[in-house]
Parts: structure tokens; sequence; C-alpha cells
């Protein structure tokens, strides 16, 4: 009895630990998705945080101080003195502060604390982000345009134009190396495949450069099918790695029958092999969207600075860079971009962890 | 298998004549080969002169990059099978693994080398300086900033990452809530490093004045002290602010990983461990630690392999600025700002050199575990 109460105990500690570093790793997105709601005046004025009720000084009545008082000197208010730096940055007084409304017109404010909010939400950082927002541009003459930049819909678009492809192509491609690995024999097959293993960790600064080169001389820079490409060769080691883990664990009778029967290896592939793979497949499908999704680098090099072909990371590093100061449009366009990744890891979230563990528990 | 294909192959050539290749076999698989070059190439073209609206246009070329693959494998393979019995099993695999090797070694391998070759050349790639690129680089004052940056990165953020990770895996073990509390740690991953970047810039960011609108510093002032600029005023220091953003998004991963193996762990050894008395503190360094290592070794190497690449966070928040400068960065400012071709492809090479022994390390492991 002793023993179960005492466990009972530690696991209150060890649910508030647990809760409290919680609470710390979502902090800084329920930030973010509070601040895309606000309007854009408040987020650059008030903390976050102040949308919650929270104790402020709000301004009361206003004391007027007579001409003789010396502002220099200790100053008497209601009884009391103050000096003036104190009523600069405000001086509690029994329960309320006081502080200059103005130093020049000698008046003094009288604040009393009191619960507040500040809940006007609005969708207006959403609609702008998505439109596209309008710039006033003043014109040599004078006078003043408008200008609508473009939206975040189009690069929206480009994103999903590439991840989907770009997660397919690895994918078949690699399941079909991985079963000619696990099942076919051939020579070259071990070195070749253990040169994919070691392709895991190179890093892809490696490859940029000349890559660049021949996507310019072929013209494939800036185009779909160039983004796909790479993207599908940066993958590949890994997805064919994971599916090769995968496939070559698949009982071997279950297609040697099929074979005897006389189906080809292209039908056994697309008719069981494919079949049975699905939850792997879906699991390393996820993880190279995500990582596609999310890309900033590869898109950066290979697609660039067309509006037509950016995609949303590029975007928002854009804003980031270019206009540090709207955060208003900055906050609604990374939560914009969150949405797609965020809405896959909770709804696939088995598929997706599965994915991650394939290559890395195994032994 | 081996041993079956060479105790086949008599029998085939006993038994049956080889059969000859038909003039057919060869035409259709020429024709197969270039209709499919030629087909994808049109297709390529109307999507790059395409001035269609941006949706279907999107629908179109998904539809091209799933269908596109497989038609390729599916034409190939039929050409194949035009083909006698012996030429189909001995050509097969290789259509099987054509296309990955062919992208592997166009857009990874070759590169690799040729990156390395441009290493030994000047800035704009046409005279030979030899080894000058690589010393230039560690007398460099940008670039031991880098480096030394980089070696932070490794060594701050993968310790804390697996310390975290591991932390977190076990305190989830025990607690009520493990689904929620594992999905909130895990959720950072599925987020971009850009958005990220932006999500943080929002806790660091600083005005001067009394109001602070960021997280960090509102809580500074709250408690009395002076706000700061995270991260650009505290030289060195700002690179940890950084770093805390790596391991905000590192650490899910590690911990799913953990979790599973901390799972794996066997219960009567823990019971047996119990009921002799050692403690949960004992116990997790004496069972648990040496049962999960080889998972230790992996997550690790993966996070450092990982962080040695970082480059978005970097670029996010500072871009480089205010000594923040990494290996990955200074590749992208050298090639791309400064044109500097051999510079940047030196630091490329310096990078793959910092992995090798992580590649060596991955490569005897996956033998152990009985990869080949």
């Amino acid at each position: 009895m002793v023993g179960k109460k005492k466990r009972k105990g530690s696991k209150t500690v060890v649910n508030l630990i647990l809760g409290f570093i919680c609470f710390i790793w979502l902090l800084p997105t329920l930030g973010l998705f509070i601040s895309s709601f606000r309007p854009a005046a408040d987020i650059l004025q008030t903390g976050w945080w102040k949308v919650f009720p929270h104790q402020e000084w709000t301004a009361g009545e206003t004391l007027q101080l007579s001409k003789e008082v010396d502002l220099r000197g200790p100053i008497e208010v209601n009884g009391k003195t103050y000096s003036d730096d104190q009523l600069k940055a405000g001086v509690k007084a029994d329960d309320s502060r006081l502080i200059w409304e103005n130093r020049r017109a000698r008046t003094i404010n009288v604040q009393e604390q009191g619960w507040k909010t500040t809940p006007d939400l609005t969708l207006d950082n959403y609609n702008n982000v998505l439109s596209g927002k309008e710039y006033k541009l003043k014109e040599a003459d004078g006078s003043e345009t408008m200008q609508k930049g473009t939206g975040l819909s189009q690069a929206f678009w480009n994103t999903l134009t590439i991840a989907v492809p770009a997660t397919v192509i690895p994918v078949l491609i690699a399941s079909f190396a991985a079963y000619a690995f696990a099942w076919l024999r051939f020579p070259g097959r071990k070195t070749l495949f253990v040169i994919i293993i070691a392709m895991l960790v190179i890093p892809i600064q490696v490859a940029l450069i000349p890559v660049l080169k021949d996507y310019t001389a072929l013209g494939l820079n800036g185009s779909y099918l160039g983004i796909w490409l790479a993207h599908t060769a940066f993958g590949l080691p890994l997805v064919t790695y994971f599916m090769y883990n995968f496939i070559s664990q698949l009982p071997k009778d279950l297609f040697e029958s099929a074979f005897i029967d006389g189906a080809s290896h292209f039908t056994i592939f697309s008719r069981l092999i494919l079949p049975l793979s699905v939850p792997a497949l879906a699991s390393i499908g996820i993880f190279q969207f995500l990582w596609v999704w999310n890309d900033y680098l590869v898109s950066l090099i290979f697609i660039g600075n067309q509006p037509s072909v950016q995609v949303m990371s590029m975007k928002i590093a854009d804003l980031v860079g270019s206009r540090g100061n709207d955060w208003h449009l900055l906050t609604s366009a990374a939560f914009i971009s969150m949405l797609m990744p965020l809405a896959i890891f909770f709804l696939l979230q088995k598929y997706f962890v599965r994915g991650l563990m394939g290559g890395s528990v195994k032994g | 298998m081996d041993a079956q294909i060479k105790a086949k192959k008599p029998g085939v050539t006993g038994t049956q004549a080889k059969q000859r290749i038909s003039v057919r076999a060869v035409l259709i698989s020429i024709g197969v080969l270039l209709a499919n070059i030629v087909v994808n190439g049109l297709i390529f073209m109307f999507f790059r002169d395409s001035t269609l609206n941006p949706l279907l246009t999107a629908v179109l070329a998904v539809l091209w990059g799933v269908l596109g693959v497989y038609l390729i494998y599916y034409t190939l393979t039929w050409a194949v099978e035009q083909y006698p019995d012996h030429i189909r099993r001995k050509v097969l695999p290789y259509i099987f693994i054509g296309p990955a090797v062919l992208i592997l070694g166009w857009l990874l391998i070759l590169p690799a080398l040729r990156t390395l070759y441009l290493s030994f050349f000047n800035a704009s790639s046409e005279k030979f300086v030899g080894l000058s690129n690589y010393a230039a680089i560690f007398s460099d004052h940008l670039m031991a900033t880098a480096l030394r940056n980089n070696l932070l990165w490794v060594f701050v953020g993968t310790l804390a990452c697996v310390c975290f990770g591991l932390l977190i895996a076990i305190l989830a073990d025990r607690s009520s809530y493990e689904k929620i509390a594992k999905s909130i740690i895990f959720m950072p991953m599925a987020i971009s490093f850009v958005a990220a970047g932006v999500i943080w810039k929002f806790v660091y960011y600083y005005q001067p004045g009394d109001e602070q609108i960021g997280l960090l510093n509102a809580m500074v002032t709250y408690f009395g002290g002076e706000p700061q600029a995270w991260t650009s005023m505290l030289q060195p220091w700002n690179n940890f602010f950084l770093i805390i953003i790596l391991i905000w998004m590192q650490t899910g991963f590690a911990m799913v990983i953990f979790s599973a193996a901390i799972k794996g762990v066997p219960d009567d050894i823990l019971e047996a461990a119990r009921v002799d008395g050692a403690g949960e503190v004992k116990i997790f360094f004496g069972i648990m630690i040496p049962f999960i290592s080889s998972t230790i070794l992996t997550v690790t190497t993966t996070i450092i392999v990982f962080t040695l690449k970082i480059f978005d966070v970097v670029m996010v928040m500072t871009g480089g600025q205010y000594d923040t400068e990494v290996v990955a960065t200074q590749f992208y400012r050298q090639f791309f700002m400064y044109r500097n071709f051999g510079y940047g492809s030196t630091l490329a090479i310096v990078l793959l050199i910092a992995v090798l022994p992580v590649i060596l390390i991955n490569l005897r492991q996956f033998r152990k575990q009985g990869g080949f």
C-alpha cells in the first residue's frame, strides 16, 4: 500500500514537470497563433498575452498643479511629495498610480488598476496575406499610387505542385529500386546499395553548385521538373533505405508462387509489393512530403525569384527580410504555411512517427 | 539466390537453345525509349511556356509528375519483355534500379566529385590554385567564426536534443498524458524552419522603451531586468538563442525514437532490478541507458548530420549577421553573393569532410544490423 501511494505521489510530480515542459513548448506557437488574429496596430504596441484578462492601469481623474510648484524640486501631490523622475515613470500612491499626463501643462493623471482584455481579433491579416497587401508608393512628383503585392495563394499552389510529385516520384523510384535490391540478384548489387546508403549523410550543399550549372545549361532552372528531380535525388537515399528495410522483410514465398505462376516482376511489384507496402509508403511519404513542403534552401537555389514559381517558405523569408515590421503579415503568413504540415501531422501522426523510426530504431 | 541462378543457367542453355534477339524487340525498345524522352520533353516544354491558370497548372503538373514516372517504368519493362528470357532476367533489375542510380549519380555523386574538383580552382573556376582555398578558409576571420559556430551548433544542439529527448521520453513513459505530451513536444517537427524562425523572432523581439512585445523581453522587464536584443547584441551568446530554436524543433524527434526504444526494454529485467532494491536513477543509468545505447548512437548521428547542415534558422533569424554565420550560410553567401565558386565549393567539401566519420559509423552500424 505504501509503495503504491508513493508511486501515485511521484506520478503527480512527473505530470507536473511534463505539463510545464509542454507549456514551454507550446508557448512560442501559441503566441504566433494569437498574434496572427490581432489588428496590425495592436501587435506592435502590446504583447499578445494582453489578449487575456490582465491587470492594467487605466486613466482616471486629472490633477492640475498650481503654477508655483517647482518641477525640479520635490512635488507635493495630495499631501505626499514625489520627485519629477518618479512622476515620469509613474509612482504608486495608495491604490492608484500618479503619472504625468502633460508635464508642460502641469497635469497629473491618477490611474486606477483594473482588469482589462483587448479582445479585438480579426481575420484581416489572413485576408491581406492571401490576396496581397496594398502598398502606397510615392512617385517622384509627389503623387501616391497604390500597388498590390502578390498574395500567398499563388505560392500555396506552387508549393503543392512541387510537394506532391516530389513526394510520389522518389517514393516510387525508391520502391522499385528497393524491390530489386531485396529480391533480384544482379552484378553490382552490393556495391550500388552501399553507395546509396552512404549518400544518406552527404550534405546537399556539396551538390548544389554543379547541379545548378547543369540546370542552367538544360533550362531546368525554375521549372517544376527541375525541382522535382532535385528533391527526388536528395530524398532518395533515405527513402530507398527505408523501403528496403520494409520490402526485404516481406515473406518470400508470398511472391515466389506468383512468379512461378508466370507473373512478371513488374506485375508482382505493382499488384503485390505496392499494396502490401502501403503502411511503409504512407509513413515515409509523409516524411518526404513534410520535408519538401518545409524546404527552403533547395527552392531558394533552384527556383529563382519570379513570383509565379515562388514557394511559401521563400515568400515568408522574403517578408522577414524586407518588411520585418509588418508583423501582422508575417504572423498570418507563417501560420498559413504551417496549416498543411500541422494538419498532416495531427491526422497522420501514427504513420509519421513510424516513418521516422523505420530508419533509426532497428537494431 | 546466387547459387540458384548459377544452377539454372546451364539448364537454360542446355534444354532450350538461346533464343535469338528479334529485330522487332530491338526496334520496340528503342522506340519506347525515344517515345518516353520525346513525350516527357514535350510536356516539360508545355509547362515551361504555359500561361494557364495556376490551379489548373498545378493539377496537370501533379498528374504528369505522378503518372509520368509510373508510365516510364511500365513502358520500359514492357519493352524488355519483348526479349527472350535470359536477356530479360539480366536487364530487368537494372531497369528497376536504373532511375534511382541515374538520378543519384547525376544529381548527387557526380556533383560531389565536381565540387571537389572546383574547390581547387579560383573564384571564377578558371585558374588552378591547389590547396590555397583550403588554406584561406582556415585563416579567414569570417570562416573561423562560421566553423566555431557550427561546432557550437553540433555540440550544444545535439547534446541538448538528446538529453531533453531522453528526459521527456522517460517522463512521458510514466505520465498519464503520454500521448498528448508527446504530440506537443513532437509538433515543431512538422513546422518549417522558416515559420519557426518567425515564431521565435516574436519571442526574441526587442524594441527600445518600456512596452515589450517580445515574450522573453517582457518576462525580463517584468522581473525588473533590462530588455536585450537577444539575437543581435549579445555576441557570441546570440548563437545559443538560435540553437534553442533547433532544440525546440528536434527534441521531439529524439523523444519519439527514445520512447519506442524504452518501451522495448523487457519488463522482467526492470522488475528484477526493482525487487533487488535498485532505485529509479540506478535503473535508468544501469539498465535503460546500456539497453538503448545503439539507439542513442543512431539518434545522435542523425542529429549531428542534420545540425551540421543548418541553414534556414540562421538565414531567417539574423541572415548570418552579428557573428552568427555558419558554414552553410557562408557557402550560400560565397556562391550566390560574392560569386566565389572556388571558395563556395571548398566550404561544401569542408562540410563533407566533417560528416565523413558519421558516414563511416553509419555504414558500420548498417553492416552490424545485417544489412548485407
